[in-house]
């Protein structure tokens, strides 16, 4: 790059010479002005609904009425408690997080392994199976809702946790499996020959090799993964109805918006939904660059 | 070496065959059955009724107006998304003026992606609701605002005029983040020294992003585009929580249009089944089109 320093001063030098130079750099100071504004006019709209909501979350529901765009007199912090307790998000949060343990671990896990047989095996029929998986990516979901719902309550799985797992599961495995397929096909195949020919059995090869050698794609898809199941809210809606004690983190906060439409309790509304932004707020702050990568590597591909 | 191929073969593919082929595969077959029945729900009662759900479908108002909504998010969503998504990806790669070839992001442009890519992350649930409440005629930020300047202030997500152009900016608030990033990704991949080389020419921005850039990144706008498509078609999650599709069908779209037949008010399950057929082959010509209309001689430049 220090080739770039010696290049630059012959363009100076031949600009005044150069009338055409000019107009253009004239306009760019304009355009780039124009530009910043629009940059900062839409960092400013996707900050000011965020800023806002954190902020109701701390008035009453006298100041939300009386003026939006006001300070909270002080920082009610009760509200957040009356959300977590008598709207139950804490219950709802936790619920949630249990369902995406567990179909996040049996995605990856299902998913890794469908991928790697995929990717590194030749066998009879590899070829129909893979489309046939990878196909469903292609399916609105809405087709399946009517069917699914009396295939998950046949199987005695309906209102269940286990239920939503295994759906959540067998709905992201054709992105998982399209993903890790094309990724299992870059790694060096020298190391399985390799690790074959030690003896290395094709299970023991999997776990300890393939697997860790893998976990750049496991991670990137994993945080998609992640972000879909705990997301998602036509699923749980449908297959969720009933029993309230088990609902998902996006059934609560709609029911709260709902109650809160009947009661009025806007401080109560806020509140629950800064409690659903916060973690994902500082999860992302942690993580952007690994989770601006991993979900943009799976449309790049 | 081959020994021990077929236990493992057999041990990994199957459990997450038998778990696609349940809830994935067969419901979609099934619907495609149950989509020629009139079957009303929870009875087992379903005669096979031919086409005459999709005959119904023909002249069915609601279906109509519905999909006419999703038409309109199908043109003005990808490409709002596409332009913004395009203009604040350039910004931030190649808009500063510190690089010699002018080559790299403005200021802060690390700041701008964090706070671009926010709503992305966020459930839709959230972004409905908070929207909901930013719409609101008297407590919403929106109409604060107005209000403060002395402007009118319109009852937003009640009013047949405005309902379904909310949702649809919100569509676009929440996916232009995305896009922003993932250009920025594409657009750091070209080669720097075609930049400079192009700019010690005499070419001017403009011409650089419509010859140079565009070009290059045209593999990622198509993608862009079919992801954009089928998230027009769909829409239902911020229609339902934010306006259930009114006032008076105003904002309504065909997803909803089907949740609401199987689920809502009735459980007409054979005509909602053809009503979701009906997405599927809508989602899958725009998909094939769009792959067909924007293909172009592929560019390598590595």
């Amino acid at each position: 790059m220090t080739t770039v320093d010696s290049g630059a001063p012959p363009v100076r030098a031949t600009a005044p010479e150069r009338t055409t130079d000019r107009p253009p750099r004239r306009e760019l100071g304009v355009a780039n002005a124009f530009s910043h504004g629009f940059l900062l006019l839409w960092a400013a709209m996707t900050l000011l609904p965020l800023a806002w909501l954190f902020l109701s979350s701390l008035k009453d529901n006298g100041e939300i009425l009386a003026d939006p765009w006001g300070l909270p007199g002080r920082l009610r912090l009760d509200n957040w408690a009356r959300a977590w307790t008598t709207a139950h998000i804490g219950r709802y949060f936790l619920n949630s997080a249990v369902v995406v343990a567990g179909s996040l671990t049996l995605t990856m896990l299902l998913g890794a392994t469908a991928a790697y047989v995929f990717a590194r095996y030749d066998f009879r029929g590899r070829q129909v199976l893979y489309y046939l998986f990878v196909g469903g990516m292609m399916f609105p979901v809405f087709l399946a809702l009517v069917p699914l719902f009396f295939v998950v309550r046949n199987a005695g799985l309906f209102g269940t946790w286990t239920g939503l797992i295994l759906v959540y599961t067998a709905y992201s495995l054709p992105f998982t499996v399209f993903f890790l397929t094309a990724f299992f096909r870059t790694l060096p195949t020298a190391v399985a020959e390799a690790a074959l020919i030690d003896g290395c059995g094709h299970f023991r090869l999997f776990f300890r090799v393939m697997l860790p050698m893998a976990r750049p794609g496991l991670i990137s898809v994993g945080i998609f993964n992640f972000l879909s199941h705990w997301n998602q809210f036509l699923l749980p809606q449908v297959l969720m109805q009933g029993d309230e004690s088990k609902w998902m983190l996006a059934q609560g906060l709609n029911a709260l918006a709902v109650n809160q439409g009947y009661a009025g309790d806007y401080a109560q509304l806020f509140a629950g939904l800064a409690i659903a932004v916060l973690p994902v707020l500082v999860v992302y702050v942690a993580f952007q660059r690994q989770i601006q990568a991993g979900l943009t590597a799976g449309q790049l591909k | 070496m081959r020994h021990g191929r077929f236990p493992l073969i057999v041990s990994f593919l199957l459990p997450p065959l038998v778990l696609y082929g349940v809830f994935v595969l067969s419901p979609y077959l099934q619907a495609f059955q149950i989509s020629t029945t009139d079957w009303l729900g929870y009875s087992a009662q379903a005669d096979p009724v031919g086409l005459a759900n999709f005959r119904t479908l023909l002249h069915d108002g609601y279906v109509w107006n519905a999909l006419t909504n999703n038409a309109i998010l199908l043109a003005v969503v990808p490409v709002l998304t596409i332009v913004l998504g395009l203009f604040f990806a350039t910004m931030l790669t190649m808009g500063g003026r510190k690089g010699r070839a002018g080559v790299t992001g403005v200021r802060g442009s690390a700041v701008y992606r964090l706070v671009y890519f926010f709503p992305q992350v966020l459930s839709v649930v959230i972004i409905a609701l908070l929207w909901k409440e930013i719409y609101h005629p008297t407590t919403g930020l929106l109409n604060g605002a107005l209000r403060s300047v002395g402007l009118p202030t319109p009852a937003w997500l009640g009013d047949p005029r405005f309902a379904f152009w909310c949702v649809l900016a919100v569509m676009v608030w929440s996916n232009v983040g995305f896009y922003v990033v993932l250009f920025g990704a594409a657009m750091q991949a070209i080669p720097r020294d075609i930049y400079e080389a192009v700019l010690l020419d005499g070419a001017s921005r403009a011409v650089m992003l419509r010859r140079i850039t565009i070009p290059l990144l045209w593999d990622t706008v198509q993608v862009a585009w079919i992801y954009l498509a089928i998230a027009a078609l769909d829409g239902f999650i911020l229609v339902q929580l934010m306006t259930n599709g009114g006032p008076n069908f105003s904002s309504d779209v065909i997803g909803m249009r089907m949740y609401d037949t199987a689920f809502g008010s009735e459980t007409k399950f054979g005509y909602a089944s053809a009503i979701g057929v009906v997405m599927f082959f809508l989602t899958l010509s725009v998909a094939v089109l769009a792959l067909r209309a924007a293909r172009r001689e592929r560019i390598e430049y590595s």
